[in-house]
């Protein structure tokens, strides 16, 4: 772990003089932009709030996604994985529009969220291991086909009254929100969801049979069918476990952020956490330290236009760059382990 | 054009796969070279080719000393081979694939030379067919046709009977005598008796890496079986209990699989038997053990496991009734690399929900010990050495197993562990277990089987027991005289 944090450390340093590069071309002051990013993130609680709230679903997609790349599936699918969780959870909630036993609809719609990113995500698997269909192609078509879900139903049948229009359906009634920390825009569940999906899933990963199973045909499908493990069921397993965890993202940024559906309900976080879990080499330790990094990141740099007025797509390069970064060094290492060993060593266990 | 190589030596690391070769090809001759498996023909051929770098001796080309600096040097000298598994490229066309590596590229024109040289070796090749609907015959003459437009005045054949139907070996021959009486010289790397006896003016015989003797035609088949496989003493037969019930019944199976899948196969394996399988390397012994793992479904026929059917099984199902098999790509099929000792172990064990991580740790500790493995419970398998891999798969075979399939048990091991891994298979059998298992070392298979089977072209050709045959008979049938 102190390797794998030393070698971020050394890309982040490397992207910092890149980036620094990129602001000086554009004629923009580094040291400001940086000033700038560091206090528009974590320069008050109520910014830091702000973080978290992007913080917590990509944990929570990091985590679904540690299951899947451990068993060797690149699921490009969970951008769709939050969508379709945040379209189950309203239609939960839409349902208990009438007032009458809030928390009721509160607990179904986590439970329709989880489901409704888990059999998007079973679609995925089953395409994968029935049809022989590669699971990025048909996560990425999935993708596409719940943006068009959601842009139908706001459209459509959860249209507003009197006018359809892209800020999304009605607003629930306010006793069908998540409850806030007092004074900030931020719930106290997604926050203790987001932990407990970490302990969760470092200790299935790491000291149950499900975890060692996923390894193990992550490792050597033929091997581990001879082993008498069945790949395919353990591929779906794991596709469960990440559109579940994905879909309890898109639940929360329904329930606890945005209270109705909005187009964008997903807001990347999904791609961005396939970032994350790639730069923490796959270690749920570093994980969500990377996860609060990019957070810092994307909601320190709403700032930037006003200020300096340079886009605020930089925090877009500088993740990019980190990543292209991360995995040259990563490439550079498995290199010199070929050189001296003469072994292919996969990194940290997944090797997708 | 006259070729001589002097001397070649070739080292892979501290194994030496060829011993100060000699070998001199006449033009306007068919060469043969003969041996068993890992003789060291196949290597030969590829220094000539100048695919692989000698280590030391000397390529003597028209009386000239030749220094290989690339492969397309050899080519531009005018030597081209045609490899065990054609390299083309199966999304090309007919004529595409013919195309590569020409002077010209005037299509129109290639396409009347290629129709030309059809005409003239009698082979019937569709220009504008795709080259993945040709079969592996097809492929060859094809290959043969590039290479000769591109001017080349020696072809090498590796193995090239290997696979293809009668008439395509027909075709063939009858090609490469076209081409010996045009003045061009033909090697043909072999191990069939019968392709030599019908083709070679003269052949070297290699064994173990060095050169154990020519022969000009017309051959004596006696004397080349004691050049390729020696005068060995025959080992004392192995004193083993009666075969007991039967464990695996074949009933006319055929299989998909390999080069040559599995043909017309009917067997009956008793309890307590050990059955080597013996055959060129792909000749169906592959198919025959995955067939009986339930790895590979048959296309016909029917499998009874102690005197139930099999129908619809998958390997698991085999597995339940206690049929074990351990393949020979250890890090490929038989172990998960990434994963540790005690990971393998609990994998093993199964059960529950959580891994109880010191029972794992325990549990490898001890097949450490019972299995002489060196190595860590915490090590991740891949650090292993081949032996130690082989020992640790060993320790994953059932208790009680009924059926043993092993694929090549003992490659890689040094004599002592190689005995050691007998005597612990051989425990099973006492208990009533049979084994099946294939192995390329024909010794191997008469110290340690009560029976063989030889398998040829994907067919069994020779089915009896060990006290009843020696080296030479084996060896016959290896190269397809049963």
């Amino acid at each position: 772990m102190i390797r794998n944090l030393a070698e971020i450390l050394l890309s982040l340093m490397g992207v910092l003089l890149f980036t620094t590069l990129i602001l000086l071309i554009a004629g923009a002051p580094p040291f400001a932009a940086y000033i700038h990013i560091f206090k528009g993130s974590l320069g008050s609680l109520n910014k830091l709030s702000h973080v978290l709230n992007a913080w917590i679903p990509l944990t929570l997609c990091s985590c679904g996604l540690l299951y899947t790349f451990r068993i060797g599936l690149w699921n490009i699918g969970v951008e769709g994985q939050v969508m379709m969780g945040a379209v189950f959870a309203t239609a939960a909630l839409r349902l208990g529009m009438g007032g009458e036993a809030p928390l009721f609809y509160l607990v179904l719609a986590f439970a329709a969220g989880i489901i409704g990113g888990g059999l998007w995500a079973l679609l995925a698997g089953f395409l994968k291991t029935r049809g022989g269909v590669n699971e990025i192609f048909a996560g990425l078509g999935l993708n596409f086909v719940a943006q068009g879900i959601i842009l139908w139903l706001i459209f459509g049948p959860w249209k507003r009254p009197g006018i359809a229009s892209m800020s999304g359906t009605e607003l629930f009634p306010i006793n069908l929100w998540l409850p806030q920390f007092p004074g900030l825009r931020m719930s106290p569940v997604g926050l203790f969801l987001a932990i407990g999906a970490i302990a969760v899933t470092a200790m299935i990963l790491r000291y149950t049979r499900i975890g060692l199973q996923l390894k193990a045909v992550g490792g050597n499908e033929r091997a581990a069918f001879l082993l008498g493990l069945n790949p395919a069921r353990n591929m779906l397993l794991a596709m469960i476990f990440a559109g579940g965890f994905a879909g309890l993202a898109g639940t929360l940024q329904v329930s606890g952020i945005y209270h109705r559906l909005i187009p964008a309900i997903s807001s990347n976080y999904g791609y961005l956490a396939l970032l994350v879990v790639m730069l923490s080499n796959y270690d749920i330790r570093i994980a969500p330290l990377v996860a609060f990094f990019f957070a810092c990141l994307n909601v320190g740099s709403i700032q930037l236009p006003m200020m300096l007025q340079i886009d605020s797509s930089l925090s877009g390069v500088i993740q990019g760059i980190l990543v292209l970064a991360v995995l040259g060094v990563q490439a550079w290492r498995a290199r010199i382990k070929i050189g001296t060993q003469g072994v292919k060593g996969s990194p940290g266990g997944a090797n997708p | 054009m006259e070729i001589a190589l002097q001397n070649i030596t070739k080292d892979y690391g501290s194994v030496r796969a060829n011993d100060h070769v000699t070998m001199r090809v006449v033009p306007g001759s068919i060469h043969g070279l003969l041996g068993e498996n890992g003789a060291g023909k196949s290597t030969l051929m590829k220094i000539l080719s100048g695919y692989t770098p000698k280590t030391d001796g000397e390529i003597r080309i028209d009386r000239g000393i030749v220094e290989y600096e690339s492969p397309a040097h050899a080519a531009g000298l005018g030597i081209g081979m045609l490899y065990q598994d054609p390299l083309d490229f199966p999304l090309l066309s007919v004529l595409e694939n013919f195309k590569l590596g020409q002077s010209s590229s005037d299509m129109t024109a290639l396409r009347i030379r290629l129709t030309d040289l059809c005409r003239r070796f009698g082979f019937t090749l569709d220009p504008d067919a795709p080259l993945a609907s040709l079969t592996i015959g097809e492929r060859q003459q094809l290959e043969i046709l590039r290479l000769l437009e591109k001017g080349i005045r020696t072809l090498i054949l590796d193995e090239p009977t290997t696979g293809i139907s009668g008439t395509q070996k027909a075709a063939l021959f009858s090609a490469l005598k076209q081409l010996a009486d045009e003045g061009r010289s033909v090697i043909l790397v072999s191990h069939k008796l019968e392709d030599v006896e019908a083709l070679c003016d003269r052949v070297t015989v290699l064994r173990g890496g060095k050169g154990a003797g020519e022969m000009d035609s017309p051959f004596d088949p006696d004397q080349l079986m004691t050049l390729m496989f020696g005068t060995r003493p025959k080992p004392p037969p192995r004193s083993a209990e009666a075969p007991g019930g039967p464990v695996l019944n074949f009933t006319s199976i055929h299989a998909r699989g390999g080069r040559t899948g599995l043909k017309s196969c009917s067997v009956l394996i008793r309890e307590n038997e050990v059955v080597g399988l013996a055959g060129l390397e792909g000749s169906g012994q592959g198919v025959f053990l995955r067939t009986a793992a339930g790895l590979i479904p048959p296309l016909s026929g029917e499998i009874h496991l102690k005197g139930q059917p099999m129908k619809r099984q998958n390997h698991h199902g085999f597995k339940r009734k206690g049929v074990n098999f351990l393949p020979s790509g250890r890090l490929e099929e038989g172990l998960i690399p990434g994963l540790t000792l005690a990971e393998h172990s609990a994998l093993q064990n199964g059960g529950g929900f959580w891994v109880r991580w010191p029972g794992a740790i325990a549990d490898a500790a001890r097949r450490i010990t019972n299995f002489r493995i060196k190595g860590e419970p915490n090590l991740s398998v891949e650090s292993l050495s081949g032996g130690n891999q082989q020992r640790l798969l060993l320790s994953f075979l059932s208790e009680n197993p009924t059926l043993l399939l092993l694929e090549n048990p003992t490659r890689g091991l040094d004599v002592e562990s190689a005995n050691w891994v007998w005597e612990h298979l051989h425990r099973f059998c006492a208990k009533g277990a049979a084994i099946v298992f294939a192995s390329s070392e024909l010794d191997e298979i008469l110290a340690q089987a009560d029976r063989v089977m030889v398998f040829f072209n994907g067919a069994v050709i020779k089915d009896v027991r060990t006290q009843e045959t020696d080296l030479r008979e084996l060896g016959l049938a290896i190269a397809g005289r049963a």
